[in-house]
C-alpha cells in the first residue's frame, strides 16, 4: 500500500511501486485531467507538480511520490481560477486541448519563479511541451496575460 | 741575477688572480658535478612519473570525451544527447546551478534511476550539468587543455587532490557505465577508468604536451 498526498488529499493505493504515477492518477484515482502523450518524457502532456516541480508523471514511479506533495491540474486552484486558467480561457488557447493541462502545469512553475517573463523566458520554459495543433503563439500570449493578472492580484 | 730573478719572479697579484680563477674553475666543476649527480635521479624519476601520468590520462581522456561523459559537459548551455552528441531535444538550459530552469529542470524527466526501454531518460539522483559559474567544459578540449582544466582548483569545481580522487567514485560519474538501454558504454570498463584516473593524479597529474 502506498500513501499519496494529491491536491491536499490523502490516498492509499495498492499498486506496484514501479507503476508510473500517471497510471495511478488516471486509472486508480480517476484524476484524468493529466494526459498520456508519449510515455517517454518527450511531450509534456503528463506534467504534474511534485513538491512544486513540473515532473513528467509518465516516467515518474509512484514510489518517488510516496509521502511527497503532488498537485495535478485538478488541484492547481481550488476554483479552477489560477491566473493561467483564466488567461487560457480569455485567449482561447486550446484547439484540441489535449496538451493544455501539461502546458498549464509547466507554465505555473514559470510564473511562480518569474513574475514577468519575456518571450525568451517563456520559450525556454515551455520548450519541453509539445502542442500538436501548433497553438504556441496563443500559449505564449496567455502566459503573458496570466503574468499580468498575477501581478495585479498579488 | 736580476735576469734570473726577473724570469722566476711571480708577482703576488698574479698569484692571487690565478688562485681565484682556479678556485672558480674548481668550484664550477664540483658544482656542475654536484648538480648532475642530484639532477639525474630526479630527472629520471620525474620523466618516469610524467610518462606514466600522461599515458594514464590519455585513457582517461578517451572516457571523458565519450558521449556518456561529455554530453553533460557541453561548451554551450544546452546539454548534448545520444551517441552522436546532438543538442538535447527540447533544448533544456543549464540554469544557474546546472539543474535546469523553470519547468525544464533535469530531474523532471531524469529520475533517480534509468527509465526502462529504448529512448527513455537515463537517471541518477544527481543528474545535472556543472553550474553556470564553473561550466567544466569537456566538449572541444584537447587532451592538454582538459588535463590542465581538471588539475586547476579554480576550474575543476574547487577539488583538491583528495576530492579529485573521490570524484571518480562519484555516483554520477559511475552512471556513465549504467547508461540504460540502447546507449554505447564508455571505451574503458569502469574499474580500469578509476585505475587510470588514480594513476594520472597520483603520478603528478601531468598534462600531455601541446602538439
Amino acid at each position: 500500500m502506498i500513501t499519496l498526498n494529491i491536491n491536499t488529499k490523502t490516498y492509499n493505493v495498492d499498486v506496484d511501486p514501479n507503476t508510473p504515477l500517471l497510471w495511478v492518477l488516471r486509472d486508480e484515482l480517476d484524476l484524468v485531467g493529466t494526459k498520456y502523450g508519449c510515455g517517454v518524457a518527450q511531450c509534456g502532456a503528463c506534467v504534474v507538480h511534485l513538491n512544486g516541480e513540473a515532473v513528467r508523471s509518465c516516467v515518474t514511479k509512484v514510489s518517488r511520490a510516496e509521502g511527497q506533495k503532488v498537485v495535478t491540474i485538478e488541484g492547481l486552484a481550488e476554483k479552477h481560477d489560477h491566473p493561467l486558467q483564466v488567461a487560457w480561457q480569455e485567449v482561447d488557447v486550446p484547439q484540441c486541448g489535449y496538451c493544455q493541462s501539461g502546458q498549464i502545469m509547466a507554465a505555473a512553475v514559470l510564473l511562480r519563479e518569474n513574475k514577468n517573463p519575456t518571450d525568451a523566458d517563456i520559450d525556454a520554459a515551455m520548450s519541453g511541451n509539445i502542442c500538436r495543433c501548433g497553438t504556441y503563439l496563443r500559449i505564449r500570449s496567455a502566459i503573458h496575460a496570466a503574468a499580468e493578472l498575477q501581478r495585479k492580484t498579488t | 741575477m736580476s735576469k734570473s730573478t726577473s724570469r722566476h719572479f711571480i708577482p703576488k697579484k698574479t698569484i692571487t688572480v690565478l688562485a681565484i680563477i682556479l678556485s672558480f674553475v674548481s668550484f664550477m666543476s664540483f658544482a656542475s658535478k654536484d648538480a648532475t649527480m642530484k639532477k639525474t635521479p630526479n630527472q629520471k624519476s620525474i620523466s618516469k612519473d610524467s610518462l606514466e601520468s600522461v599515458q594514464a590520462f590519455m585513457k582517461v581522456y578517451d572516457v571523458l570525451m565519450h558521449p556518456r561523459c561529455m554530453n553533460c559537459h557541453p561548451k554551450g548551455d544546452v546539454p548534448l544527447q545520444g551517441d552522436d552528441s546532438h543538442l538535447h531535444t527540447m533544448l533544456p538550459r543549464r540554469g544557474k546551478n546546472g539543474d535546469g530552469i523553470y519547468a525544464m529542470k533535469c530531474k523532471n524527466c531524469h529520475q533517480p534511476e534509468n527509465a526502462p526501454g529504448l529512448h527513455t531518460p537515463p537517471g541518477n539522483p544527481k543528474w545535472a550539468l556543472p553550474p553556470a559559474d564553473m561550466k567544466m567544459v569537456f566538449e572541444g578540449k584537447s587532451p592538454r587543455e582538459l588535463a590542465l582544466q581538471i588539475m586547476n582548483f579554480n576550474k575543476n569545481g574547487h577539488k583538491n587532490k583528495e576530492k579529485l580522487l573521490e570524484h571518480a567514485r562519484d555516483t554520477l560519474v559511475k552512471a556513465g557505465w549504467n547508461m540504460g538501454e540502447g546507449r554505447v558504454a564508455p571505451p574503458l570498463p569502469y574499474d580500469e577508468f578509476v585505475k587510470a584516473w588514480d594513476t594520472w593524479i597520483e603520478k603528478g597529474g601531468y598534462a600531455p604536451k601541446a602538439k
